[in-house]
């Protein structure tokens, strides 16, 4: 019994170590550099400082956040609107069918994200197969320049991140008993309400998991915004990367890394509240 | 309606193939400069295999592949067995942090370990690089054989507990083998997330080893390369391969 005991322990005390090392103490880390005196030579200096916050929330950085945040809320509503529909008829089709349908989604899923990036300037080039299609058509008269702008950025990141949108959805809507829906029409409720009271409520956890998996990559994926924009297009993760290697404000860094974090944690308690008003019985089902 | 549908599915299967499909054409062109279709060439298949550089971070990456999905998948199997077996006063907090573990964007998880290797004054290269990997990877391993645990009938566990075993004999014998599946999965999926990753191996690796994405990654940045093309399709192969082959393996388990 007694070597028993002690695989136990060991066990745990290198699970707590392994969690306070890697998990706990860089996160703590990050913020207590987000607080502390920009200096040149050390990550922390001591003192404690909002001056970083401030200086996020300020002029020209305010910018560069805003933008990305409406960016990748533009991407993660494009995602939402092309994958439900998809991850609907998914969860409708037969067998043989989804079976396939999913292999064909987990490819893309699974496939270096800078390939896939770098798939999409072979394709939006000027002399690309958008442009061939587009000139073929008798629709433009020269190239368009489709490469280095904003809207390459948002296809790229779209392109991207779509399979991520699509898997939780599909899942959500798979798990989804479609007597329900026949039940609450049986009792008399409209379209409306059983979309509104039945199927959101029930569904809700998986729209929450997708848009986290998009919308959170869709602010820090720096390397699309560097591949498909050009230098023109900044996202938080461009604006992060910048601060701690180019202009080494490292404190800034960090603050905006901080609330990247913020707005994670927002996003996971939503999807908590989701889970637990099905789990607890609110919705009885 | 039925064929609305089908070209639905068939127009979001074609804007998620259609960019990979004209990069595996191209990387089979026989033209240097133009995208003009010049003739089928194997030649920058050939390129490849004679660029020592890429040769060298292409097989970097395999091995911190192989070695953060090892590690990760051991230490992330126990820390399930940890959580869902034994009772011990951080036991909730553990489990809440490997979920926002696994939710982090990357770059936050880059820049926090980024500062931890600074301050620890440990020197950028294989070494970190793994430690980050395996961190990425942990809590994905965690979660999915905790699903597992969380499922299996504890009636085996107590009945080897009758019989005499102690808790490395019940981990050993019952648990493993019961959750290999998932022990698995959870491998090649830190394998494919290690091989995946650009924006933490970034900031965590130095000059002295580079990997294979951030390489691609300087040479997309320096423009359009039919080598690249070629690269990117291997890279595109390898993944569909072990795509469809964890799919019949988890297939025929079911």
């Amino acid at each position: 019994m007694r070597r028993d005991g002690l695989f136990r322990r060991l066990v745990i005390a290198a699970t707590v170590v392994w969690m306070a090392v890697f998990g706990v103490v860089p996160n703590l880390l990050v913020l207590g550099a987000s607080v502390s005196h920009p200096s040149p030579t050390t990550f922390l200096s001591p003192g404690f400082t909002l001056g970083n916050y401030a200086l996020l929330l300020d002029g020209i950085h305010a910018q560069i956040l805003f933008s990305s945040l409406k960016l990748s809320a533009a991407v993660t509503a494009i995602c939402f609107g092309l994958a439900y529909p998809f991850a609907a008829l998914l969860a409708r089709a037969g067998r043989r069918t989804r079976h396939v349908l999913l292999v064909l989604v987990v490819i893309p899923f699974w496939t270096n994200s800078l390939v896939r990036t770098y798939a999409m300037t072979v394709l939006l080039n000027t002399s690309g197969l958008v442009n061939r299609v587009l000139f073929a058509l008798g629709l433009i008269d020269a190239p368009l320049t489709l490469l280095y702008t904003t809207g390459a950025v948002v296809a790229g990141l779209v392109y991207t991140l779509l399979p991520f949108m699509i898997l939780p959805l599909y899942a959500a809507l798979d798990r989804f008993d479609p007597r329900l829906e026949e039940a609450a029409r049986d009792l008399g409720a409209g379209r409306f309400q059983v979309l509104w009271y039945i199927k959101l409520p029930l569904v809700l956890p998986g729209i929450i998991t997708g848009c986290m998996l998009v919308f959170l990559p869709g602010l820090g994926m720096f390397y699309v915004a560097d591949v498909l924009g050009g230098a023109k297009t900044m996202l938080v993760g461009n604006f992060i990367r910048d601060q701690f290697l180019v202009t080494r404000q490292w404190p800034l860094g960090a603050a905006a890394s901080t609330l990247l974090t913020m707005i994670m944690i927002v996003l996971l308690l939503i999807y908590w509240w989701s889970q637990r008003r099905i789990h607890e019985g609110k919705l009885d089902v | 309606m039925k064929w609305l549908r089908r070209i639905y599915i068939a127009m979001v299967l074609g804007f998620l193939y259609i960019p990979l499909a004209v990069m595996v054409v191209y990387s089979f062109n026989a033209s240097r400069f133009s995208m003009d279709w010049k003739g089928f060439s194997g030649e920058w298949y050939l390129q490849l295999w004679n660029n020592t550089g890429l040769l060298t971070a292409a097989l970097n990456s395999l091995v911190v592949a192989v070695v953060s999905a090892t590690l990760s998948t051991v230490l992330g199997t126990l820390i399930a067995f940890t959580l869902t077996r034994w009772r011990f006063p951080s036991r909730r907090v553990i489990g809440a942090t490997l979920f926002v573990m696994m939710m982090s964007p990357d770059i936050v998880i880059a820049i926090s370990l980024l500062v931890l290797f600074m301050l620890l004054g440990l020197p950028l290269g294989f070494g970190t690089l793994v430690l980050a990997h395996v961190t990425l990877c942990l809590p994905f391993v965690a979660i999915v054989v905790q699903g597992k645990l969380h499922g299996f009938d504890p009636v085996f566990i107590e009945a080897a507990r009758d019989l005499g075993a102690g808790d490395f004999a019940v981990f050993r014998y019952i648990v493993v083998p019961l959750v290999t599946p998932a022990v698995l999965a959870g491998w090649l999926l830190s394998f494919t997330l290690s091989l995946d990753d650009v924006v933490i191996s970034f900031f965590t690796t130095g000059p002295t080893f580079e990997v294979l994405p951030l390489r691609i990654y300087s040479m997309v940045r320096l423009g359009f390369k039919p080598e690249i093309n070629a690269l990117c399709t291997i890279m595109m192969a390898i993944t569909s391969l072990a795509v469809i082959i964890a799919y019949r393996v988890f297939k025929e388990e079911k």
